[in-house]
């Protein structure tokens, strides 16, 4: 065979046979990554019966809404549902205040032990929680906020990630000039964080706040500890109390699943680039 | 001039003081530690840990890049394609679990009537701790592998084209210029990536609670993993100390594991 051909043949692959076959693997890894999703929804719409069937159906014979109000009835996920919302906003707003003082702080200010404190505070987020859980469970007692929100939130005020990304935004992106003019002007500290600092760092509150939000409403530990009852259940900790009720009823397991989804999901279609974003500045560490 | 800077250390010390309040409740000694060396179910959750940790690792990592490396070119609808994948990351875990449950169901779930077409027999993939423990590891990178993809994505969009036009020149394609060039320019966030997949993986628990705990699975299905046992310890058996001792093994685990990343990745560098 003449090379010509041959050489032909390998491009033809490139422009099209190659591309091709990447998207039949990416899609066919899309397959797998979207089915539990799609069998949680179609589950969602099944009678009971439907859903013992061999072999399984994905999607109902049979489509009813029945599921959905049978389990409102069953436990409060509106309740839950709020005690979320408390919990993660509460923790998101702390997270906020607290990165963008420090970070004002560690950005614009000079101290004794200012790089061994920073440094500390960087290590410190190499320590999962799961590690000092059980003495932070033991102050919570003591302070007696068991079933409480802010014992719920507490371990989620804080985020040392965010004080990083913070100082870094602060000490780089925003001159000290300013800070200096400012001051000139006779503001006090407070008035330049409030009026110079924190309009300035909207990308960065952004981000943090999104990262902080996903860490609080993704948390399940931690509220298994401290919520001992029902009606300060997260969504997450309510529904797996409630699979331990209805074990087999996957139809209305599949029902509160897609509930306790929904927030999450919406949140992710409205702000998907905005969240990958975020997640992508996690990796600024390494 | 400072007014700030007193409540700004005041919260980063108390934030500090969570750390070193830890060994606080009942401490005796290295009684404790004695004791967590002849614990069958505490050996075993190390087994299971490290052995879910390697795996979950392995494949989120080889995967993740894999997936990073096809995404990075010029290929239509990679947004979709970034999405799709990412989606798992923040959805919350427990209703995952539950769909995932269905699926490994050992009477009518959708895994064991696709491997019945082949002639597999029923599989009881919930069913006992040695096989969990597989299904666990499926679940847990089908979670975790966008994070990783969309990490390696940032890594590789930063190497600049130069290099890749200068090795091209060099007549390097392919695999040699994924291994000569890529590997090499993305080794930082790669090392970020693993250790932080790493000390995901040894704290894993909300799916093998979800999954393997209580009436719905067989007895003795529990599969047993480190905060599994620190959870069942200190807040169903109330042996704080001996928890905290067990928590303590993690936190060094962890330690130790990030040094020898560390040095193996710095090591290669050289």
């Amino acid at each position: 065979m003449s090379p010509a051909p041959r050489r032909a043949r390998a491009s033809c692959w490139q422009r099209t046979g190659a591309p091709l076959a990447t998207h039949l693997v990416l899609l066919a890894g899309c397959a797998v990554m979207l089915f539990p999703y799609l069998w949680m929804l179609g589950t969602s719409f099944k009678p009971a019966d439907e859903t013992m069937l061999w072999p399984p159906r994905v999607l109902p014979i049979h489509w009813t809404w029945a599921n959905y109000p049978r389990v409102m009835a069953a436990a409060p996920f509106v309740r839950y549902f709020l005690n979320s919302v408390v919990v993660s906003v509460g923790s998101t707003a702390m997270v906020i205040a607290t990165s963008l003082l420090a970070g004002f702080i560690f950005g614009k200010y000079r101290f004794p032990g200012k790089r061994l404190l920073f440094l500390v505070i960087l290590a410190s987020a190499m320590f999962p929680f799961e590690t000092y859980m059980i003495p932070l469970y033991l102050t919570m007692k003591s302070l007696g906020w068991i079933n409480t929100y802010q014992g719920i939130a507490a371990p989620y005020l804080i985020m040392s990630f965010g004080i990083f990304l913070m100082r870094q935004h602060i000490a780089h992106g925003i001159p000290d000039e300013l800070l200096d003019a400012a001051r000139v002007d006779g503001a006090s500290e407070l008035r330049i964080f409030l009026r110079v600092i924190v309009p300035l760092c909207s990308s960065a509150i952004g981000a943090i706040g999104i990262l902080a939000f996903i860490q609080a409403w993704s948390a399940f530990i931690w509220p298994l500890l401290m919520a001992t009852n029902r009606s300060m259940y997260l969504m997450e900790l309510g529904l797996s109390t409630f699979q331990f009720r209805f074990t087999t009823d996957y139809h209305l397991l599949s029902a509160a699943s897609v509930l306790n989804t929904l927030p999450m999901l919406v949140a992710f279609i409205i702000l998907r680039r905005r969240i990958m974003e975020s997640v992508a500045l996690t990796g600024l560490k390494g | 001039m400072l007014r700030l800077e007193p409540i700004g250390r005041t919260f980063v010390l108390s934030f500090h003081d969570w750390h070193l309040i830890r060994p606080v409740k009942p401490w005796v000694g290295l009684a404790n530690y004695r004791e967590l060396l002849q614990d069958d179910n505490f050996l075993l959750a190390l087994r299971n840990t490290t052995l879910f940790a390697v795996f979950v690792v392995l494949l989120s990592v080889v995967l993740g890049l894999g997936l990073a490396v096809l995404l990075a070119g010029k290929l239509r609808f990679t947004a979709a394609y970034q999405a799709i994948y990412f989606l798992p990351v923040i959805t919350p875990m427990v209703p995952m679990a539950i769909a995932w449950k269905w699926i490994f169901d050992a009477r009518i779930g959708i895994l064991n009537y696709l491997l019945s077409w082949a002639g597999i027999g029923p599989v009881g993939w919930l069913t006992s701790p040695e096989v969990a423990i597989w299904s666990i590891i499926i679940m847990s990178v089908w979670k975790a592998l966008g994070y990783n993809m969309v990490l390696l994505l940032v890594g590789l969009k930063n190497i600049p084209a130069a290099f890749y036009e200068a090795a091209a020149i060099d007549g390097a394609a392919g695999w040699r210029l994924f291994r000569r060039i890529t590997l090499p320019l993305l080794r930082p966030i790669l090392l970020f990536v693993i250790v932080v997949s790493t000390i995901n993986a040894y704290n894993v628990f909300t799916q093998v609670y979800v999954m393997t705990t209580g009436s719905q699975a067989a007895p003795g299905a529990q599969l047993r993993v480190l905060v599994f046992d620190i959870y069942q310890n200190g807040f169903q058996f109330f042996k704080m100390g001996y928890a905290s001792a067990e928590a303590v093994v993690l936190t060094l685990i962890i330690l130790a594991l990030t040094l020898v990343q560390f040095r193996v990745i710095r090591v290669d560098e050289g």
